[in-house]
Parts: C-alpha cells; structure tokens; sequence
C-alpha cells in the first residue's frame, strides 16, 4: 500500500512538472495556435536566471524566491521579442512559424552555450527543500517535489482566475473564441495576442526555476520537455486549460505505475502508444471549445 | 485571421514529435569513415608534431570530459616544458565530440586524415569508444582510452589506461561481499558500459551467493529518478551499484536523499563518479557513499603530489583530481615512453615497441607498466568513501597493481561472458 501511495506521489510529481511546462503552452499553443519550438528554450531561460541570481544573491532560498518573479519577467519579454520580431508575421502560415521559431530555439542553445558555457551547471537547493517529508514512517516524499505540486497547483489557480475574472482574461477568451468578431468589436487584437504570449512565456521562465529543483541546467534541457507538454496538450484538447491539468496528472501517474513494472524506456512506449490510440479515438482532444465560430 | 483546425495543428505536433524524440535519442547514423589504406600518415614535418583531443566539450558528459581534456593538456605542456618527445614539442589539436557517438566517429576521421595526428587521446562513454573503434582500426591510427570500462574488448590501435572490470568492479564486488552484502540493486545509464558491466556483475553474484534484487536503466541525460528511487527503497537490497553516466547522477542521488536513503541503510557503489562528480553533485548528497577507482586525489606519493599541485596552479586551486584525469595524463607519459622507446612516431613501430613489455611510468596512482599482450595496463584497485569536505579516502586497495584480464579469462564465473 505505501508502494502504491509513493508511486502514486511520484506520479503527480511527474504530472506537475509536466503541467508547469504545459500551462505555458496551452495559452500560446491552446489559445493562440502557435506552434513555439523555442518554448523549451524559454524554459531554460528562466532555469538559467536562478543560476544567475544565485551566482549574485548568496542564499539559495532568497535566489529562488526572487528567481520566479524574475524568470517569469525574462522569459515573458524573450517571448515578447520572439513574438513581435517574427510569429506576428507568420500568424496565418503555421508551418513556416514551425520552422522558424526552430530556428530561434537553435540559435538560443548556442547564446546560451556561449554565455554559461556548454556544460551542464547545477544550483544549490535551499536547505529546506532537499529533505523529505515522512507522512508515515514508510511514505517519504520529497519537499521540492511537493514545493513544485504546489507552485504548478498555485500557476493553473492563478491562470484559471485572470482568465475567467479579469478584464484581460475576458478579451483573451473573445480573442481565442472568435477572433474576427472579437476584432470588429473594437478589441485589439494584436496587442491582447502579445500579452497571451508574454504570460505563456512567463510561465515556461517559471517552469525551469521549478526543474533546477530536479537536474542540471543546461543549454537543451528544454527540448527534451516539451515534446511532453505538446502531447499534454494536445491530448487535453487544444484551448482547454481543463484538459491540459487532467491529462498532465494521469500521464504522470500512467508513466510511474508503468515504469514502476516495467522500465524507463517501455513505458515511454507504452505512453506513446496510449497517445496515438487515444487520439485516433479522439482526434480533437479530451475537451473541445465549442463556438459558433465559422473557422 | 487563418486559424488552424484542431486536428491538423494534432498532426502537425505529433510529426514535430516525432522528430524531435528521434533528435532526442541521437537516432541518426552517419557514415564517418571514408578513407582507408594502408596506415594513417603522420605528419612529422617541422618541429612540431599534432596529437588529437577528442572530449565531450559540450552535452550531458561535458561535465566529466572537460577536466580529462584540462589534464591531457596539462602532460602536454609538462613535456613540451622538458623538451618535447624526440625533439619535437607536441601540438594538441581538440575537437569536441558533443556527447554525441556519430560525432565522436566525425572527428575522430578529421583529426586523423586532416590534421594527420600522431595519436588521439580521449573519449570517455564506451558508446563513444565503440563508435571510433571502427575509425582508428581502418586508418591503423592509434587512439588511448584513459576510463574505466566494461572489458570485453581488445583493438590493436587502443591503449586503455583506465581500469578494465578485473581491475575495478570485480574488487567492488569482493568489497562489497567481504562487508557482508548479499544482496544488490543495479542502476544504471542505458548504454553499452553499464549493461555489459550489469551482466558481468550478475555473473559474479551467482558464483558468490549474492542475490541481485532489481536491475534499471535510465536513458543518457536522463533526469526523471522517482519511480527508479522507489523500486530500489522497496527492493530492500543491502547495497546499490551505480553505472549511471554524466549528470544523470545529480538527478539520481537528489532523488536517493530525499527518498530517505542513506549512506548507512543502503550504501551505493559508484564507478563513474569521481572527485569532479562529487563536487558538481553536491558533498551533501554523496557523504559516505563507496566509489571504485584506481587513483584518488588523496592516493600518497611524490608523483601525485606533484601532479595535483601542477593540475591546481594551471586550472585553480578549488580543482580536484580525479581517476580518469590521472588516467589520461599518464596515458600521454605512456605514449611518450613507447615513442622513445620505438624512436619514432609510426603507429606500428610503436605499438611493437610496447609490444616488446618494459614500458612503465612513475604514474601519480603508484607505478604503472603497459601490459603489452593487451594494450591494457597493471593498475591497483582501490575503494574510496566519499568524505563531507568532497574528497575521496580510500577504504581499501588491492595491494598491489592487478594484471589486465580484459575478457575475464581468470575467472571461472565469467565463462560465457565474452
């Protein structure tokens, strides 16, 4: 029973950190369509920005803290730039913002190569954070992994809010729902898109200051992310920020029991097979968003 | 305003997908060798002559790999210092082989038919080795190997300077056995090092009477240890044995502490961290943890005493050395020695020069001599614990410098194996 309750634990750990990477995509791919293949780069950044303000703060607990706020900042105008130097130009040509905002997540890896140097680089964990908590004397789960639970849990309640109470909630969900009459209705369209994309980029930044709590930094460790988080997405339904939390936690959880009785590398396969099954039964997703939109 | 429908974006992820898992797993094969002949050309003209580098300068092993190239460069400079080898200074030419086996394989070619080396020294992941193996043997060039590894191999064109099984995870085990464990978890990096070397350690626990509870593998860079943490506490196995590579090993002794595993309740044996792990690890995660090596920074002797002062004045004092650094710097003493001995720098005159025995170096790990039938040298095994300033003290050591058996040939278990 204890085996089963930490596989359990490890498995919404593993949701969670899935869901941190996710919730930023299901705003600019979910919302927006666009396919960021420099997402993962962003994730770096905001990795990248604990490193930074660890080298100059000297507490790692102060570092971190401070690090959120800031990695969301960074990795929001990184995504800004990006937005306004090139997707907004490509808005009606998918395939080609593919290609391109590859090429940005390539020359990233080597800004950052060239930066921080190319091998990988570790931060230190504040004290409270390496231990664990015994909630019996057999069940031990480790507190950074319940301090990212909850930093994920703190992101989809705070998203959930501004998207539904706040003004720019509410003219971000017209923009998505039907953006042509959301236009002649007098919104800015693209000023509310910059802004989508800014959060969703914050949040990968707020992603990787979670994921130093786990490995090493370094130049790619986005990329071998997000491809996850894309599925995630998908598989919850693009624009759903339901789906993305639901399908995060029970891919996290299918993934430990599976590897739990197999191994590392078939349960991957399996997982990937589940995908592809499901979405052949259900190629729009977990959820739709039903409009009266003609698109 | 074009707006993708929702299951052509799906497709278009899933084949990006796809893709990127493929990229991920270096799938990609590339066709390296070009050139053969008869022997590899030296370029010995003027009075320099070009060695290879080749270390992971970048990826998931750069954090291993980067001190092997400092100390490489370090013996270089040392013997430039004192005259050169036959007159002439060496001129190391690094290339960096990405954590990537195709590349290693590129480069490796481009050193030896573009910058026509002498010898290439490098590469530290068995998959790297196994990957320009091919390249060295065609263009009869020669390449020194200075890591530990899963035996099971003898090329003509490698000289291994790190410890080969018999010399480090077979005294692991009579460690192990001698402190009364019967019981092990084996954890390791998905490639050809650690399942080569689980096998030869399954051999060995069936002989000995030692049961192994569990066997996982994580892929290379791997950063996800929950579920492998969880299968090892719930094994109930008196020790672990650790063939994990790179910095999988930070992500792997997080996850071991915060599960509440100890040094004391279920020690790990590890064979790929060394001083320069433990320090980007963290002494935290790692105090009292048992490692299995043939040198230690804190190994006594004049030789090792000048090799870490030397090794500190050139790249800082905080610093450490550890077993495949010292590895590799005598591996470029070593070569020196055959050359001289062989009086030139033509491959198979040198290799009949260590061929012919008698070549041995005042190495910083004690006296080593090169074990001419195997390409392999004699080496003492010693079994260190990690201590709380980051260093390793040994524990035990085999007393004197164990013969090279590559293929086990010594070891009646092991029958089967090669």
């Amino acid at each position: 029973m204890t085996l089963v309750l930490s596989q359990l634990f490890t498995g919404i750990s593993i949701g969670a950190v899935l869901l941190l990477i996710a919730l930023g995509l299901s705003l600019t791919f979910g919302q927006m369509n666009v396919i960021n293949m420099a997402h993962g780069e962003l994730i770096a950044a905001g990795a990248y920005t604990v490193y930074v303000l660890q080298k100059v703060l000297s507490g790692a607990g102060l570092s971190l803290l401070i690090a959120l706020p800031v990695a969301f900042v960074v990795a929001g105008l990184l995504g800004v730039l990006i937005e306004v130097l090139l997707i907004r130009r490509l808005y009606a040509r998918p395939l080609d913002t593919l290609l391109v905002t590859w090429g940005v997540s390539l020359i990233l890896q080597q800004v950052f190569r060239d930066v921080f140097g190319a091998p990988n680089v570790q931060t230190r964990a504040p004290s409270a954070l390496t231990g664990s908590i015994h909630v019996t004397d057999d069940l031990v789960i480790s507190s950074s992994r319940v301090f990212i639970l909850v930093l994920a849990l703190v992101a989809v309640a705070a998203l959930t809010a501004g998207l539904r109470t706040t003004p720019l909630g509410r003219r971000i969900r017209a923009v998505v729902q039907n953006r042509d009459l959301a236009a002649v209705s007098g919104l800015a369209t693209g000023r509310v898109d910059r802004l989508t994309f800014f959060i969703g980029s914050g949040l990968a930044g707020i992603a990787g200051v979670a994921l130093t709590l786990v490995g090493p930094i370094g130049p790619t460790m986005g990329t071998n992310l997000i491809v996850n988080a894309f599925l995630v997405v998908v598989v919850g339904g693009i624009g759903q920020l339901k789906g993305t939390v639901i399908v995060a936690f029970t891919l996290g959880i299918v993934q430990s029991m599976v590897e739990y009785t197999t191994t590392v590398s078939v349960a991957s396969v399996i997982v990937f097979v589940v995908i592809v099954a499901f979405l052949q039964w259900r190629p729009q997703g977990l959820f739709t968003l039903r409009t009266r939109s003609l698109a | 305003m074009f707006r993708i429908p929702g299951r052509r974006s799906a497709a278009i992820v899933a084949a990006v997908a796809a893709f990127a898992t493929l990229t991920a797993c270096g799938a990609k094969t590339t066709d390296s060798a070009t050139t053969s002949g008869a022997g590899a050309t030296i370029d010995t003209s003027g009075s320099s002559v070009k060695v290879g580098l080749l270390n992971s300068l970048s990826g998931t092993m750069a954090i291993s790999e980067v001190t092997v190239r400092d100390s490489l460069k370090l013996a270089i400079d040392e013997i430039n210092a004192a005259g050169g080898v036959l007159g002439k200074q060496i001129a190391p030419v690094s290339e960096d082989g990405g954590s990537d086996w195709p590349t290693f394989a590129e480069k490796a070619q481009k050193l030896i038919s573009q910058d026509k080396v002498a010898a290439v020294f490098g590469c530290w992941t068995s998959a790297s080795r196994k990957a320009v193996k091919p390249v060295f043997e065609k263009n009869k060039s020669l390449l020194f190997y200075p890591v530990q590894y899963e035996g099971l191999e003898q090329s003509p064109y490698i000289f291994y300077t790190g410890a080969t099984t018999n010399q480090q995870i077979v005294p692991g085990l009579d460690y192990l056995k001698a402190q009364g464990k019967t019981s092990l978890y084996l954890v390791g990096s998905d490639y050809v090092f650690p399942r080569t070397a689980n096998k030869i350690i399954k051999a060995y626990a069936e002989a000995n009477g030692m049961k192994v509870l569990g066997e996982d593998y994580a892929p290379l860079g791997s950063t996800e240890f929950s579920t492998i943490v969880n299968k090892v506490k719930a094994s109930g196995a008196a020790a672990v044995f650790n063939t994990l590579n790179g910095d999988s090993n930070v992500a792997f002794f997080k996850e071991y502490k915060s599960a509440g595993l100890t040094a004391a309740s279920m020690p790990v044996v590890s064979v790929s961290i060394a001083e320069e792990e433990v320090k980007s690890i963290g002494t935290q995660y790692l105090a009292g943890q048992l490692t299995a090596w043939n040198y230690y920074q804190t190994t006594p002797g004049a030789a090792n005493e000048k090799f870490v002062k030397a090794y500190k004045a050139k790249y800082g004092a905080d610093k450490p050395t550890s077993d495949p650094m010292e590895a590799a710097y005598t591996s470029v003493y070593l070569w020196k020695a055959m050359v001289e001995k062989a009086g030139s720098f033509e491959v198979e005159k040198v290799k009949a020069a260590s061929a012919a025995g008698g070549i041995t170096y005042d190495a910083p790990e004690g006296k080593v001599t090169v074990d001419g039938a195997t390409q392999h040298i004699f080496k003492t095994a010693r079994i260190g614990k990690v201590g709380d300033d980051g260093l390793i003290t040994e524990v035990w050591n085999s007393g004197e410098p164990i013969k090279p058996d590559p293929f086990l040939k010594g070891y009646p278990w092991a029958t089967g194996l090669s």
